[in-house]
């Protein structure tokens, strides 16, 4: 599957900045968007459950509250991020066993380095990692 | 005794597509039985080695089970039954 992340340069700045934020912990949160339009639209920051520089949860009831809000609204998770604070943005074991949103990109956000962030954009499908092109686009073409 | 089950994106191969489908048990473990009976797959999905599997969150009636006895926890009548994956992940 040859895939690209097209987003708008706001949302990569909501993403950034929350990382940034919460570092050295590890910040995670989704970018709702429009079902089967990949297009990732709303933002959506997440408590890291685990408070951890080494790994996140979402909390299970602030998940589902999100998660019935983009059911009645028709959406799905577009982009789910999260931070690493003191290693390169790719995947850990741990990120590849629990991925299982097929349709969704997974961004990673590296805030190891104070003055630069690294970010990258992979789709996870049944533990095969696929890295792709990140296009930041001002606003999107259709919408 | 009917419960609706809310099936999450990756699970809905195992139900035709549907995103909720109805069950019947009165507690957690019956309806996952149930479920297995018109749905085969889904129990390999929901449990491992007889536990709930940790890379899923199920909620009855809103509340997550991990926390209102598990497998065990009550399903009223008329109930729900939300299965959604567990995000989490890390740097190691």
């Amino acid at each position: 599957m040859r895939t690209v992340l097209v987003i708008r340069a706001d949302l990569v700045e909501a993403m950034v900045a929350h990382a940034r934020a919460d570092h050295p912990d590890e910040a995670c949160g989704i970018i709702a968007g429009p079902e089967g339009a990949d297009r990732p639209e709303r933002f959506v920051s997440m408590d890291n459950a685990e408070r951890s520089p080494t790994f996140y949860r979402f909390d299970s009831g602030e998940q589902l509250r999100v998660w019935r809000e983009m059911d009645d609204r028709d959406e799905e998770p577009a982009v789910v991020y999260h931070s690493h604070t003191a290693t390169e943005a790719y995947p850990s074991r741990t990120d590849i066993s629990y991925a299982s949103e097929p349709n969704a990109h997974y961004v990673l956000i590296s805030t190891r380095d104070p003055e630069r962030h690294e970010l990258r954009s992979y789709r996870i499908v049944e533990g095969v990692v696929t890295e792709e092109p990140v296009r930041i686009v001002p606003a999107y073409a259709s919408a | 005794m009917s419960v609706t089950v809310s099936i999450p994106t990756i699970m809905r191969t195992l139900t035709g597509g549907e995103k909720r489908v109805q069950a019947s048990g009165a507690t957690l473990a019956a309806v996952i039985d149930d479920l297995e009976t018109n749905h085969a797959g889904l129990r390999e999905r929901l449990l491992k080695d007889g536990k709930l599997n940790r890379y899923v969150n199920i909620y009855v009636d809103d509340e997550d089970v991990r926390f209102t006895g598990g497998l065990g926890a009550q399903v009223p009548e008329n109930g729900t039954v939300t299965i959604l994956p567990a995000v989490a992940g890390g740097a190691v």
